[in-house]
């Protein structure tokens, strides 16, 4: 689903990404742990073109992202084409970032209606489904600060589902959150992750990622260091940076 | 002084030794407040006087000081109802092409190509930096001296129509040209700090949804900028209603070269301002009126629970005659419950 080749990234003259290579295979669970500045959200952000990377290639669901591919060259897309792959992957925000003006029922409904231009009816059952299956069947008509954020967080979920996407990422979704609401937003993702979605999680929730991931990546300094399923990373890691990272989290 | 006595426990006991459960709570006293209110009231009374009471001697006759029925004689004067509908339509279209030209300069300004972004910032240079009365000067006069004939055709190459510069810009046409072109200039800044105000969250959640770049504008960033754009866009449009009264100057009949007219024929100068002055400011309070009411609804989303309206407070207290307000817990006013 996902296919990453040495991509690279930097912001001005700092090198963020230092060629990552990674794979995720279609209905797998991936979660990227790491330091702060390890380059776990970047990477994330590459793979939906919010960033634009600087080498490397990266592509999902067989298609290079935001590029298009003619011999040893790379167009960069449109703004209309980008916007095409990007409405096939769904994103989560650390800060949920739900549209403030938006009613939750409205916010769920703005991909399909303005984005695939579906009819309102059918819309609007499936965005009172998806809120129903995050547990906020009574919040349709209130607005997002109405919301606790374990709530918004939820929410923000269902509008990307509501998109339909092959892919989740998801962007630290727990860590702006009251320790006590932290349950029910990991709940909703497990829930998805059993469902089959493909799903690339950055955390630091490692008893998430032992639970659910099917691969956990450990990325530090802009490299990836290990990766490998849970029971190994998690447990026996092979590398001393990451043992010494899970000294201190764990 | 007895109540003294009422309000204090002896002094030896220090406490509540006199047998009641509690003590009575004695506000602060504000002697300064009570001289400055009653200073207000004489000087409310005084105007109120010099406006209605007052009389004065003019010309052998005598009458009151204001004038008030020659102002009421030219209110509604027919001349002066014109001037009222010209100021309205200059208000207006200024406001209008103001607003549009200013979310086109200040999307050019916020925009990646260094040509957009600085072509906008020599716009609000050039017509920020002179005064709207040479401006306005300047297209009505300087347009036909320089251009006697506008023509509009292909660049450098053919004119397919040719328009006379004075009969194509009347004063009219110059005065709105003139106000909408310098409006656009301040509205530019206006717009451009309700989009930078909007959280760059906003525009990642967007994209991510697949949304077009102009979809993101005008579905999810301009809508959040609104509240940021409306207070500033209302005090230009107060502003503008007045500044309409500088195309004064270039010979059009607004609603203070009407009342000048009239004045400059039967030489009632001051009550003649009045009427213009109780026109500007009919306007102006309708204004912070509708601008009241635009706020409110831009506002859903940002404050957890919209305040109520001066009508709605009115009817509430209508309703039950007296307020009992009674000192509820914290957990019941009611904004906090449905948080959790």
């Amino acid at each position: 689903m996902v296919e990453a080749r040495g991509v690279r990234k930097s912001f001005g003259r700092l090198e963020v990404l230092k060629g990552i290579d990674l794979t995720v295979g279609r209905g797998e669970v991936l979660c990227l742990i790491g330091p702060s500045g390890s380059g776990k959200s970047t990477f994330l952000r590459c793979i939906n073109h919010l960033e634009k990377i600087d080498g490397g290639t990266l592509a999902v669901d067989g298609e290079l992202v935001g590029y298009r591919q003619s011999g040893y060259r790379l167009h960069e897309l449109r703004d209309r084409e980008v916007c095409a792959s990007r409405a096939l992957i769904g994103m989560v925000f650390q800060r949920f970032n739900l549209f403030p003006h938006l009613s939750v029922l409205d916010n769920v409904m703005a991909g399909p209606l303005w984005v695939k231009r579906a009819p309102t009816g059918p819309t609007k059952t499936r965005a009172a489904e998806l809120l129903e299956r995050v547990g906020l069947a009574d919040k349709l008509a209130s607005y997002p600060n109405q919301l606790s954020g374990g709530q918004q967080q939820r929410v923000a979920i269902a509008r990307a589902l509501a998109m339909d996407p092959k892919l989740m990422l998801f962007d630290e979704p727990t860590s702006a959150l009251d320790p006590e609401l932290v349950g029910d937003v990991l709940d909703v993702m497990k829930d998805l992750a059993a469902s089959g979605m493909t799903m690339i999680v950055v955390t630091h929730e490692m008893g998430f990622a032992k639970e659910v991931a099917d691969t956990v990546v450990f990325m530090d300094n802009g490299h990836v260091v290990e990766s490998g399923a849970p029971g190994q990373v998690l447990v026996e890691p092979a590398h001393e940076r990451t043992r010494s990272f899970l000294a201190k989290v764990l | 002084m007895s109540s003294d006595t009422a309000a204090t426990p002896p002094a030896s006991s220090g406490g509540v030794a006199d047998g009641r459960s509690s003590m009575t709570v004695v506000p602060v006293r504000h002697p300064w407040r009570w001289m400055a209110s009653v200073g207000i009231l004489v000087l409310a009374a005084m105007l109120f006087n010099t406006l209605v009471f007052s009389h004065l001697t003019r010309g052998g006759t005598r009458e009151g000081r204001f004038q008030w029925g020659v102002v009421n004689q030219y209110l509604f004067d027919a001349p002066i109802m014109r001037g009222v509908l010209v100021t309205l339509e200059l208000t207006v279209i200024a406001m209008a092409v103001g607003v549009s030209l200013g979310i086109l300069l200040a999307i050019m300004r916020l925009s990646a190509n260094r040509l957009l972004s600085g072509a906008a910032w020599l716009y609000i240079w050039f017509f920020r930096g002179t005064p709207v009365l040479v401006q306005l000067t300047f297209w009505y006069v300087g347009i036909s001296y320089l251009y006697p004939h506008l023509t509009l055709g292909v660049p450098f190459g053919t004119a397919l129509w040719t328009f006379n510069s004075t009969t194509l810009i009347t004063a009219f046409v110059a005065g709105a040209l003139g106000l909408s072109l310098n409006e656009g200039a301040y509205m530019s800044e206006i717009v451009r700090a309700g989009i930078i105000a909007v959280d760059e969250g906003q525009s990642e959640a967007a994209a991510s949804l697949g949304m077009s770049r102009s979809q993101t504008l005008r579905r999810i960033v301009l809508p959040q900028a609104m509240r940021v754009i409306i207070p500033p866009t209302g005090n230009e449009t107060i502003s503008m209603l007045k500044t309409t009264s500088l195309v004064s100057a270039i010979a059009v009949t607004d609603l203070f070269q009407a009342t000048q007219n009239v004045s400059n024929a039967n030489y009632q100068v001051v009550p003649l301002l009045l009427v213009a002055s109780l026109w500007y400011l009919f306007f102006t309070s309708l204004l912070t009126i509708g601008q009241y009411y635009v706020e409110r609804y831009y506002a859903r989303g940002a404050s957890r629970q919209l305040p109520p309206t001066p009508f709605q407070r009115l009817t509430s207290a209508l309703r039950r005659e007296r307020p009992a307000a009674p000192v509820a817990p914290l957990t019941e006013i009611p904004w906090v419950a449905p948080h959790d």
